[in-house]
This record gives structure tokens, sequence and C-alpha cells, in this order.
């Protein structure tokens, strides 16, 4: 029997080689120039929506220049599992992502230094890169920043604000949590005259949605806390500083709705997303990745803006819309050496080369954080918006829930923050669900 | 003739057999045994820590709650699925008009994935809960009984056709000695049909608690745990613990482990009962 295995092995084991052999033949004779390219790039994208664009590009580039480049997309939400059983294989990816410091710790082994990196040099803002421990090594770099925020839908904000006792007469008098509700409940009011069934769109908690609230929308009470305390790296543990403020927004979410809060463990973001197509809400909350969506649903440039989450922190007047990254960029230290440098050839052409630079912003909609796309404008209302915001001389809210110590606790927070919703859970348990979990779920991750 | 044959070509058919099994379940399986007393990323990148893993398997709430929810699942959907499709398929075996028909249409929802029957009923029975302003995922609770509701709907199709196998199968003279002596339809049926029909039984009973315990698609589909993994059955907590928390990989694969144990013991005391009770006529 073990004969046997040992001769499948043996013969796979050739078969993989003469084809690799066969494919080096094949490269070298079709690069320009006599020059051999070897190594080949494997990326195992994480966005679903831009699979296609990716597949093209990479063939773009093949034509180009000979390397043979692999795309394969992982379903959504399972870009871990996928990562995971990619890995195991011989013909592992060469490029990967990580969803920032958390994604990376459970990484790091298999990500490769890339600090001599073109993409790495031609980031505007180098701080935003993911570094080792020591800040020796740079281990990822993002190539998509996104923002959210408020997005509101220009003309149901407009109709209301011609009402005779509106509170504002212009979104830009919005600029506190006060302010925000007062105009949310006034809205909620006003509903049958405006045509809407509620201000804010469901706040979804279908458990594939839930990352609005448990994610995106914890992020600003846990950005306030870590500015107060100037905490810059994951911390061992948080205070909970402003979770009454948390309570506030997320309490106007659920009152002022176009949805009973103990139907929300079955809505779904899409569900929030036609709600806000159709007209039916003026507020939803989301980033400008939505605006595919949104366009889809049949909205047009003009209708739709962006304002900051204001939550009742002192000083958040001053406050900007939410931008980082979730998208990194790592090599796989465990390739070849040859396919580790035609990643990163790969990676530097994506940037700087005219094919790959429409490809990243306009065929596949990203907001880049590279010096060479400063000549690039975005067709996206809502990226627009962004970049006005971060010329406005507000501050921005950066995006620390890459420092959340594990999924578990963003799960854990997400189920909380529902049972508290419907009613059938206590605020308390939110509250330990964010601040006691933290310090748990930092201790488990650390023994990882 | 025949067997000096056999003896000069077993080798061609035992042993793709032989392969196919030590590749696709021996292997596996062992694996997975050493993995459970490893901390891994990648299945071959692994690193022995011992019981570790059995430890914090052990030590997680909701991992008795997934089983305490299991047994309770799997006792309830035991009982109904059997004592339905036995009295469907006992019905159907009965001269009615139309029992072909209705044959096909019990069977039917058999056909149709896990998935796509959990996406369905998900929409049938939050159209339905609505109305009372809940949906299913709003408790464990509602997550059990709609799930127990599917499975149902699923399985009973499917135990009927080996009941009327059964049914059919039985041997018409004792029926009729029995009648011929003055046995009446209930008598003949508690006396005569159901002990002879324990061959069945132990099938059907066999096949609805081992499913029940490794139930794992529907469970996904119609509340993936939802609210608070206070829905979640045996398999989808492993699932989840799996590939749902970094560094929790040896974890999910010793609660695996577990799974395999628990589910070999009953499968196999259930057997032993209900084989036990198989009479021949």
């Amino acid at each position: 029997m073990n004969h046997t295995i040992t001769k499948g092995i043996g013969l796979l084991a050739a078969l993989t080689l003469s084809v690799g052999a066969l494919g080096a033949c094949g490269s070298a004779q079709s690069a320009d120039g006599g020059k051999t390219a070897a190594g080949k790039v494997f990326f195992l994208n994480f966005k679903p929506e831009a699979a296609d664009q990716w597949k093209a590009i990479a063939e773009e580039y093949t034509k180009e220049t000979g390397v043979k480049v692999d795309v394969q997309t992982a379903a959504s939400n399972t870009y871990e599992q996928t990562l995971k059983s990619e890995m195991a294989k011989s013909q592992a990816p060469t490029l990967f992502q990580v969803n920032g410091p958390v994604g990376l710790a459970s990484w790091k082994s298999y990500t490769a230094d890339m600090s001599k990196s073109e993409v790495y040099r031609q980031l505007t803002n180098q701080d935003l890169a993911l570094k080792s421990d020591d800040g020796q090594q740079v281990l990822g770099v993002p190539y998509a920043m996104e923002t959210y925020g408020l997005i509101y839908n220009k003309d149901i904000m407009g109709k209301y604000m011609k009402l005779p006792d509106a509170k504002v007469k212009s979104v830009k008098e919005i600029n506190s949590f006060d302010k925000l509700k007062a105009v949310a409940d006034d809205i909620q009011q006003h509903k049958d005259e405006l045509g809407v069934k509620g201000a804010f769109t469901s706040a979804g908690f279908d458990s594939s949605s839930d990352w609005r609230f448990k994610t995106h929308l914890a992020n600003i009470p846990l950005y306030y806390e870590l500015k107060e305390d100037k905490i810059a790296t994951q911390p061992e543990s948080v205070k909970g500083t402003y979770l009454p403020q948390f309570k506030q927004i997320f309490d106007l979410y659920l009152k002022d709705s176009t949805t009973d809060p103990k139907q929300l463990s079955s809505k779904t973001g899409d569900d929030a997303n036609s709600e806000f197509a159709l007209g039916e809400a003026a507020l939803y909350q989301n980033g400008t990745w939505a605006w595919t969506d949104l366009e889809k649903a049949g909205m047009s440039k003009d209708q739709i803006g962006m304002m900051p989450i204001y939550i009742g922190a002192p000083g958040e007047k001053d406050q900007g819309l939410a931008t980082g990254s979730e998208n990194y960029w790592c090599i796989n230290k465990k390739a070849s050496k040859d396919d580790q440098r035609a990643t990163e050839k790969f990676l530097a052409w994506m940037i700087t080369s005219e094919k790959g630079k429409k490809a990243m912003s306009s065929d596949m909609g990203f907001t880049t954080p590279f010096k060479s796309f400063d000549d690039v404008k975005s067709d996206n209302p809502l990226v627009e918006e962004a970049v006005k915001d971060s010329k406005s001389g507000k501050t921005q809210v950066s995006w620390n829930f890459t420092m959340m110590p594990s999924e578990q606790w963003k799960n854990d927070l997400g189920n909380a923050l529902l049972e508290y919703a419907q009613g059938t859970g206590s605020w308390d348990k939110v509250k330990s669900a964010f601040v006691d979990n933290w310090a748990k779920e930092y201790q488990v991750n650390r023994q990882a | 003739m025949v067997v000096r044959s056999i003896r000069r070509w077993w080798v061609l058919f035992t042993v793709p057999t032989v392969v196919a099994f030590i590749v696709g379940f021996i292997v596996p399986f062992l694996m997975g045994v050493w993995l459970s007393l490893c901390r891994f990323t990648t299945v071959t990148d692994a690193r022995f820590i011992g019981l570790a893993n059995y430890r914090a398997a052990l030590a997680d709430g909701e991992f008795w709650h997934a089983l305490v929810y299991t047994v309770a699942f799997t006792i309830v959907t035991t009982v109904v699925v059997n004592v339905a499709g036995f009295a469907v398929a006992y019905m159907l075996t009965k001269a009615i008009r139309g029992a072909n028909v209705f044959r096909s249409v019990f069977f039917m929802p058999n056909l149709i994935g896990g998935i796509v029957l959990g996406y369905i009923w998900l929409l049938l029975l939050n159209g339905v809960l609505s109305r009372w302003g809940r949906s299913i995922t709003y408790s464990g609770m509602y997550g059990f009984w709609g799930m127990v509701l599917l499975y149902c709907w699923q399985q009973i199709g499917y135990m009927m056709i080996i009941y009327i196998a059964g049914l059919q199968a039985l041997p018409g003279d004792v029926l009729e000695a029995a009648s011929v002596d003055g046995a009446n339809s209930r008598q003949r049926l508690m006396l005569i049909t159901l002990p002879l029909m324990m061959p069945s039984i132990t099938v059907c009973t066999f096949l609805t608690v081992t499913n029940g315990f490794k139930m794992f698609d529907q469970n996904l589909a119609l509340t993936n745990g939802a609210p608070s993994n206070t829905s979640e059955l045996l398999a989808l907590n492993i699932y989840r613990t799996f590939y749902g928390r970094t560094g929790f990989e040896g974890v999910g694969q010793a609660k695996a482990v577990v799974f395999f144990v628990i589910v070999a013991l009953i499968a196999l005391i259930q057997n032993r009962l209900t084989t036990s009770k198989e009479v021949t006529a």
C-alpha cells in the first residue's frame, strides 16, 4: 500500500515539476528582449465585486510581460476559510490580503517584508502600512481607502427643510448629535408628509450585515476613547468611556427607523440599501462602497451626500467622516523568491502603469492611497464627498476597528446589540461585550 | 472457477475502493484526530500542544448549549419524523386513490438541497411571523421550532419511502392468518405489523438520529445560530469555532472529535436497542 502511495506522490511531483519547466519555457519565449521572466503571481482576491476586473487586468499584464498572473476570488464572507485552505496547498497564493492588525496577527508567519517595494514607496502616507512589532518591516500595504458616514438622500432632506417648522435649513447645520437627533426625530414625526417610512433605514442585524454596527458604528466611540487616552496601538483593555454616546446614537437608529426593532434580526444590509434607494428613509449609515449598489438600484449622483456620524462626543463639530482601509496587500513569504519578486513587480505595475491605474480606479472603483493616483478623478459621488471632507479642515475619524481584538469580539458585540435592540437583552450586556470582552479576547489572541 | 478468478483478480476490484476509502476517509480522520492535539492555521503547518484544545472545547459554554440544543432537536425530530413517516406510509399502502401521486408529493421535499430549503423556509416563516412583529431569529426557541418544522417536512417523505418498502415486503399470510383468527386492525398493527417492521424502524431511526445530530446546512441557512448563537446546533458550532476564530482551529477540531465519539456511541446504542427487537415471521 505504502509503495503505491509513494509511487503516486513521486509521479505527481514529477508531473508538477515538468509543468513548471514547461511554463518557464513558455514565458521565456514571450518575454520581450529575450529576458527570462521568472516567477509567477497568484493573487487570492478578497472582493467578489471586483473579481472580473482583476481577471481582465491579470490577462492584460500577462500579455504585456509574459508573467503568469492567476487571480482567484473567495466568495463573500469566506476569505479566511479560502485563504486557509489555499495556503495549505503547494501552489499557495503569492499575494493575499489581510484586513488590518488583527488579520495580520494570524498570518504574520506568512507575510514578507515590503519595505523596499514600489507600492510602499508610493504611499502618500506611509503610516498607513502595517508594520511588524519592532517597526522594522512593512508587512502589509493598503490599496483601497474607504470612507463611511451617514449617507443622506438630498431630495428628502430638501423636502424636509422646506417644511415651515424644520429644525435646520441646510444639511451643513447638522454638526452635533443634538441637531442630528432633532432632525431625525422631526423627520420621523413628519414621515407621512415626507413620504418616507422612517428617518433611518432599518438597522439590519442579520449576521451578514451587522458589521455596520458592531464594527463601523462602534468605531466612533472607540475612536474618541483612544484619542482621549492618546492610544495609537492596540490596547490591552478599553474603558468604554463613550458607551453612553454609543447608546444614544444606537437608540436613535432604532427609534427613528423604518422597522420595528423586533424584526431586525432578519433584516439585512440589502434591505437597508433598497429602503434608502427607494426613498423610504432619509439617512443610511454606510460608506463609499455603497455607491455601486445605490446606483444599480437607480439613484443618481446628485441625489446623495454623506455627513459624519455624530454621537455626542466632545468637540464633534469638527468631526469629519470615518476614513481608513481594511484592504492590505501582503506578499507570501513562503512563496519562492522568484514568485515574490514577480508579485512585487506586478503590484508596482498595477499602481503606476496607465492600464493598471485605470483598472484600479475606474473599473474597480477604489480610492487608492498612492501618489501615482494623484491625477485620477473618481466618478463616485460618495468618494467626492470624502475627498471634499478631507480637504475641509475637519478631523477625519480613523478606522480603529482594525484594532478590535478579534472577530469574536465583534460578533459578541453584535449579538449583544441585537438582543438589546429587540428588548431581549440589556445595555449592560453591550457594555460587558465592549469592555470586559476586549481584555479577554486580547489575552486569548496574545496566547495565539 | 469463479473462486479462482476472484483469487487472481481481487486486487483489481478491491484496491481502488480501499485506496479511495483510505484517501477519502481514513487519512482525513486520522489527520483530524492528530490536528485536534495541535495548534495550527493551515493543516500542513501544525504544532503539537497536547490536550489543551479539548480543555478549551469543554470549557466553552456555547458548545454545551449547542450539545443540549442538538440532543433536544434530535429527540423531537426522531419521534415526529418516524411516527409521521410511518403513519403516512401505512396510509399510502392501503388502497387509496392516487397513492402514487401522494408518495411522490411527500417524497419531493427531500430532493431539494438543505440550503435552498433553509432560505425558502426562512422567507415563509418570517412572512408569517411578521404578523406578530417577530422573526425566526428573534430567539433560540423560535429557531428551534422553525428547524423542527423544516426538518420534518424534509425527512418525513424519505422515511416514508423506507417504511413503504418495509410494509410491502410484509408476509401477507401472517396478516391474513391473524385476521382469520379474529384480530382487529389495531391488534394486527400493534402485534404483527410493528414487530415485523422492526428492521425498517431500525434503519429509519438510525438515519434520523444521526442526521439530526449532524444537521448543518438547514441550520446555517435558516438561522445561522442567531441570535447570540442560541439557535446553534453542534455541527454549526464546530464550523464556527474552526473558521470563525483565529487560533481556535484546534479547538474546533477537538470539538469535531468529541462530536464524532458522541454520534458513534449514540448510533451504536440505538442500533443495539432496536435490532434486539427485530423478529422474523
